[in-house]
């Protein structure tokens, strides 16, 4: 009976993991300290993004503090036309056309990549393919029959879905380049990278400085009971004789 | 002179409120059993975090908006734009898990030593009333970010009295207030939040102390230290709380803000389980997340809701899960107190009931699959029969005999020297060559002392079962 209970307590990790099929995340490389990366990601995100999906919780002027730049080099290198530095990132898309156009208001993203995850962002702007049977003629193969159409294509051209007959059902398993863009797969990805580095750092601009200031209070704690610890032997000494 | 006129200003007070009585009364002449070990830590810990919590709770309503429309933005406002926010939300969030982890260790201390035990029925009674208090105010808490995972969560947990016959329907309406989770179950969840429940909660803390003041701490040797007194009236095993305790609580103190800090400045979402991901997305009535999954503390319970197949039947289950805790002390028909001293069935007993309540803390994050779910009664069955059993296994067994003082043991300095002998047995020291070619001795895992020592290990952990 008892060894019955072990070997059925044993086994329990095993048999409750499901396996998942489909595509497996590709690693983002997030580096919030490179401010490049950031600005760069900020740039393509207000060229290919902003025009549907806003990201209301961040302003420029954030940006100009954490990336460590002029206030007019964020106007006049990321921000859209006609944005003040006091503004957030809003979309010029109103809820009401964009339910029309596509039947769904695109969500804000200030927090997507806090939701997601980066890796899951950088495997999901990269697998978009080629399905006729979509209204946009587009489907992605991390995130089944989305609604929306892929805003790279002509950077990183067309792609088709490879299908594998995985016990008996048909997963998509990768996808191929069909018909290449503008930009190799190296620059595509790199820029893609960028972007979901920023969407980090747009999900918790704060992150970086909680990191720092943390440090200094562990150090302080760890002194604390250092000191904590010396008084209490000092008054326990005539408990433990 | 001066110091003349504050003494005069004191002897007021004191003439007129009984401060130097209740200081004396509850801390300076309050004995508590000097053998207190690292489970006792938990209680002043609870505290602790209950003060963090009001404090931080406080701050946070200064800028929160309770309002459907205006919630979840006004939480996103607090982490960016409004000094320090971040930290104080973190600091919420976080208190809120560790709460449930200082009181989960504190319950498992009062069952393993038999706290509970006469004459301690009440302080158990009232420390029951907090967790359930705690329960609430953590759930109707987890409402106000109005993420997905608040909304859903809430319109899960609030669905299961419709299952009440007759009345269910009518009584989950009046809870929410509407159909659904709406602005007015948002906006009455925050008055039960930041009001209600916080006095309730406050006020059975001070319930809790004074009946623990009435019949002294209980200890890890189960010996009523009361028993034998001097003939001053002290009791000769007892030692001040203050200066005693006061100190030693600060180094517990110190040690668990190092961890809280780590997570609140590392690892505030504790891989989704402090945070959980999709309560970054706002609340929407019309998308419902594939999976619901409340936070990790209610989990074990989840879990046994899960496992009955009716949903009636699985809402009794999961309420008799607490409200048997409540009952331990009449439950335990045992002699002894203290673990050290039961007999071999209860230390099983017990270990079945920790592992059992993980894997059902486990199983409740996991979707629901056929083997899952026949893994999920098996442990609800452990669950519930380490209680309700127990009327009979603690009458039966054969436990050793108590001594009438309290027992020496080693303090954890006094075991450096060992854990520093089991070092050594596991590693051995081998000549490395480094890159400029000296060689110099480094230590390396040893598989031959480690499979001793775990050998040893568990010959020691079999006999301290028997």
């Amino acid at each position: 009976m008892k060894k019955l209970i072990i070997t059925l307590l044993l086994m329990l990790p095993f048999v409750v993991i499901a396996s998942e099929g489909g595509i497996e995340l590709d690693d983002a490389d997030i580096d919030l300290t490179d401010n490049a990366s950031l600005q760069r990601g900020a740039k393509s995100y207000v060229t290919y993004c902003l025009g549907c999906h806003s990201a209301k919780h961040i302003r420029y002027l954030r940006m100009a503090y954490d990336f460590d730049i002029e206030e007019d080099t964020v106007l006049n290198e990321i921000a859209p036309e006609g944005a003040g530095i006091y503004d957030a990132m809003h979309s010029a898309m109103n809820a009401h056309d964009a339910e029309k156009w596509f039947g769904i208001n695109p969500p804000d993203l200030s927090l997507i990549a806090r939701s997601r995850g980066a890796d899951w962002l950088y495997t999901y702007l990269r697998t978009f393919y080629i399905d006729k049977s979509k209204v946009l003629g587009i489907n992605n193969a991390l995130h089944k029959d989305v609604g929306m159409p892929n805003p790279f294509w002509q950077l990183q051209g067309l792609q088709q879905p490879v299908f594998r007959n995985i016990s008996g059902h048909e997963t998509l398993t990768m996808v191929k380049m069909s018909e290449p863009g503008t930009m190799t797969t190296e620059e595509f990805n790199k820029l893609v990278n960028d972007l979901v580095n920023f969407l980090v750092y747009v999900g918790e601009p704060h992150q970086l400085e909680r990191q720092r200031i943390g440090k200094y209070v562990l150090f302080y704690i760890l002194l604390f009971i250092a000191i904590a610890y010396f008084l209490k032997k000092e008054y326990w000494k005539d408990i433990h004789k | 002179m001066k110091s003349d006129y504050l003494a005069d200003c004191g002897n007021w007070v004191l003439k007129r409120f009984p401060l130097a009585k209740l200081w004396n009364d509850h801390m300076a002449h309050y004995y508590a059993p000097k053998n207190f070990n690292f489970w006792y830590f938990f209680g002043s810990l609870a505290l602790l975090v209950l003060v963090n919590q009001i404090v931080t709770g406080i701050l946070l309503t200064m800028n929160y908006k309770p309002d459907a429309k205006l919630a979840f933005d006004s939480v996103e406002y607090i982490m960016r734009d409004v000094n320090w926010g971040w930290l104080i939300r973190y600091m919420h969030s976080t208190g809120a898990s560790a709460f449930f982890i200082v009181i989960y260790l504190h319950m498992f201390r009062g069952i393993m030593y038999g706290s509970f035990k006469k004459p301690r029925e009440l302080i158990w009674i009232f420390g029951m009333l907090i967790y359930v208090c705690l329960m609430a105010e953590s759930f109707m808490g987890y409402l106000l970010p109005w993420g997905q995972m608040s909304f859903w969560g809430a319109q899960v947990i609030i669905s299961l009295f419709s299952a009440i016959p007759i009345v269910g329907d009518e009584l989950a309406l009046w809870i929410r207030g509407d159909y659904v989770i709406s602005d007015a179950t948002l906006n009455r969840f925050f008055a039960f939040h930041v009001i209600a429940i916080p006095l309730i909660l406050i006020m059975l803390v001070f319930l809790h102390l004074v009946a623990l003041h009435e019949v002294g701490s209980n200890n890890p040797d189960g010996v009523e230290i009361k028993e034998s007194k001097d003939p001053y009236g002290v009791p000769v095993d007892g030692i001040p709380f203050h200066p005693y305790y006061t100190v030693k609580d600060i180094v517990g103190v110190g040690v668990f803000l190092f961890f809280f800090a780590t997570v609140i400045f590392y690892m505030p979402e504790m891989g989704g389980f402090f945070l959980e991901p999709d309560n970054f997305i706002p609340a929407d009535p019309l998308a419902t997340p594939e999976h619901i999954v409340p936070l990790w503390y209610f989990t074990p319970f989840y879990a046994i809701l899960r496992a009955v197949p009716d949903k009636f039947a699985g809402v009794i289950a999961m309420g008799g899960a607490i409200f048997v805790l409540f009952l331990l002390p009449w439950l335990d028909r045992g002699g002894v107190k203290s673990i050290r001293y039961r007999g071999g069935i209860y230390k099983k007993a017990l270990a079945l009931f920790v592992i059992s309540f993980i894997a059902l803390g486990y199983l409740g994050t996991q979707p629901v699959t056929p083997t899952a779910t026949i893994f999920t009664r098996i442990f609800t069955a452990i669950y519930f029969g380490f209680f309700l059993l127990m009327p009979l296994y603690t009458r039966w067994e054969k436990t050793k005999y108590v001594p009438r003082r309290l027992t020496k043991q080693p303090t954890l300095e006094e075991r450096i020297p060992d854990l520093i002998k089991t070092f050594d047995e596991v590693t051995v020291k081998k000549p490395v060559q480094t890159k400029e070619g000296a060689t110099v001795l480094k230590r390396r895992p040893d598989p031959a002392g480690m499979a001793k020592v775990g050998k040893r290990f568990v010959k020691k952990l079999k006999d301290s079962l028997d």
